[in-house]
């Protein structure tokens, strides 16, 4: 009888992953990662309650610098505020949708990635499903509110290369924040540690994002640029959206970004590779 | 069938004496022992055997699971299930094969059981029809209608294990890897879970791998044991083998501790 089963089992095309297949895998995560939240409803709403209040506290910030200085660097307070929420987005999209990544050294000391190794789909989206942060919805309609705030305050004159401009930005950003959250999980492989000075690239950038990167000077720029690419997110087609800088080039930069999950993921898959579990 | 020939495992260890000062030391200069988990293991297992694999605390025994299941690779020495190397075929292999830690839970804590089951299906692509008689089969022998709706963090220990179990067969495996199945349950649930697994082993050609401390679990279930000590095999045979001196099974294995010092 389980012999029939078994063959039939067996006869499924093996490597037949395709991308549709592991999306649908995702998305079943998600709605399972729903339901847990769902079981802690209070929790769940003053959490993400906590996370608008944080964000909207920031955005006062920037209310209360410009109420006594009208520019920063050339940059007006719309301006600022739109590159904000930029920032802001992508920081809490990749946020919820890979902050899978920040519990991982919790599953490396638990011995729980055991588990994950057992099961026949590829390790970083099991990883990546174990755990969305839904609560950062909070922050997500924080940075919303204030994007079409600064869209509406910043008189841009909107044209196609604009508008596919900033969906660019948001892409690459999700994904730049992401690499970072990957990077992350992978040192945990030889850490067995979360490590708190990472947060500097993620939390801290998402701060330091709040104004167009050049004002903090060239150096930074530089390192932004080449190092960790958030300049391509930020600055650069910033100043394409502002009309400080004219050429196709600058739509396209942000997708340029997406060039860093490479180098991360290479670390991941070295990481994989030297784990050894730990207990029992 | 699972063969392993001459299989080495070491970890390096870091140790340090008691006390804040000796931690802060560790800091800077941290003693690493290295520890043999397995020295020169061989052994070969066939298609439907029941296998107890029984040695003291920290005599390898995981070491073993985790290689042949595919989550650590070993120093040296060949590894061979059905055909593939758990660590290099990895997905291809676990396909094939159930794994229960009787220590970890695999199921979501928060969602009723059922959700934890659908979600195995579409990891390991189970078609609806073989999904529906294998959870139709399981839910009957292992009576969990009552708890498939029930969210696990309020079920009991035993009603979790036998939902372990269950989710760890959902994709019929031909090979089941039991860590100590039988900790911490009562009578009753650990009876119902030697039952069931006796009998999937008999229906369906299931070979079973048992590690445990419970040697009433051996008894009743496997007709081979493992014993491992230190890193090595000390002993291949039946339980007859085994029962030599001593009154219960649990005095003749602590016995042959004794005797093999381990």
């Amino acid at each position: 009888m389980r012999q029939n089963r078994q063959n039939q089992t067996r006869n499924l095309p093996c490597q037949k992953r395709s991308i549709r297949h592991s999306f649908c895998l995702y998305t079943h995560y998600l709605s399972i990662n729903i339901r847990s939240a769902m079981e802690y409803k209070s929790s769940f709403f003053l959490t993400a309650l906590g996370q608008f209040l944080v964000s909207f506290h920031v955005f006062l910030g920037i209310l209360f610098l410009f109420q006594r200085f009208s520019n920063v660097k050339g940059f007006t307070y719309s301006e600022v505020l739109l590159c904000y929420s930029i920032v802001l987005l992508e920081f809490s999209l990749a946020e919820m949708f890979a902050r899978g990544f920040d519990q991982f050294s919790e599953m490396v000391r638990s011995g729980s990635f055991d588990r994950v190794l057992v099961r026949p789909r590829n390790e970083l989206l099991q990883v990546l499903g174990s755990k969305f942060e839904l609560t950062r919805i909070g922050r997500l309609l924080q940075a919303l509110a204030m994007f079409f705030y600064g869209i509406l305050q910043s008189h841009i004159l909107w044209t196609p290369g604009k508008i596919i401009t900033v969906i660019f930005m948001l892409f690459g950003g999700t994904c730049l924040f992401s690499g970072i959250f990957l990077l992350y999980a992978s040192l945990c492989f030889f850490t067995l540690e979360g490590l708190e000075f990472m947060n500097i690239a993620t939390d801290g950038a998402r701060e330091y994002g709040k104004y167009p990167l050049s004002i903090y000077g060239k150096r930074m720029l530089q390192f932004t640029t080449f190092v960790i690419p958030y300049a391509l997110v930020q600055y650069y087609p910033l100043l394409y959206l502002l009309d400080k800088r004219n050429g196709v080039f600058y739509v396209f930069l942000p997708l340029l970004s997406v060039l860093f999950l490479a180098p991360c993921y290479l670390l991941w898959r070295f990481g994989v590779k030297c784990y050894t579990s730990s207990g029992s | 069938m699972i063969t392993m020939e001459h299989v080495c495992k070491s970890y390096r260890i870091a140790k340090r004496n008691a006390g804040f000062k000796e931690a802060c030391k560790a800091l800077f200069h941290r003693e690493q022992e290295e520890i043999q988990a397995l020295r020169d293991v061989s052994f070969t297992i066939q298609d439907g055997e029941m296998v107890g694999y029984i040695g003291p605390n920290g005599a390898g025994k995981s070491s073993t699971i985790k290689i042949l299941s595919g989550i650590l690779t070993p120093d040296s020495g060949q590894c061979l299930v059905n055909g593939l190397i758990p660590w290099k075929n990895r997905i291809r292999h676990v396909k094939e094969i159930g794994v229960v830690f009787g220590q970890r839970s695999q199921l979501w804590w928060d969602v009723p059981v059922i959700d934890s089951f659908l979600l195995l299906k579409d990891i390991y692509s189970i078609p609806d029809s073989v999904y529906r008689s294998n959870t139709d089969e399981l839910t009957e022998l292992l009576h969990l209608k009552e708890l498939l709706r029930t969210p696990a963090r309020q079920l009991s220990l035993g009603q979790r294990m036998r939902c372990e179990i269950a989710a760890s067969l959902l994709h019929s495996p031909k090979i089941l890897f039991l860590d100590e199945p039988t900790i911490g349950l009562d009578a009753v649930s650990k009876l119902a879970v030697r039952d069931f697994i006796r009998s999937q082993n008999q229906l369906h050609g299931t070979t079973v791998i048992l590690t445990t401390h419970d040697m009433q679990d051996i008894e009743a279930l496997t007709s081979r044991i493992l014993l491992i000590g230190r890193g090595e095999i000390l002993l291949d045979g039946t339980l007859e083998d085994i029962k030599r001196g001593g009154q219960t099974i649990d005095e003749t294995i602590a016995q042959l501790y004794q005797e093999y010092e381990i």
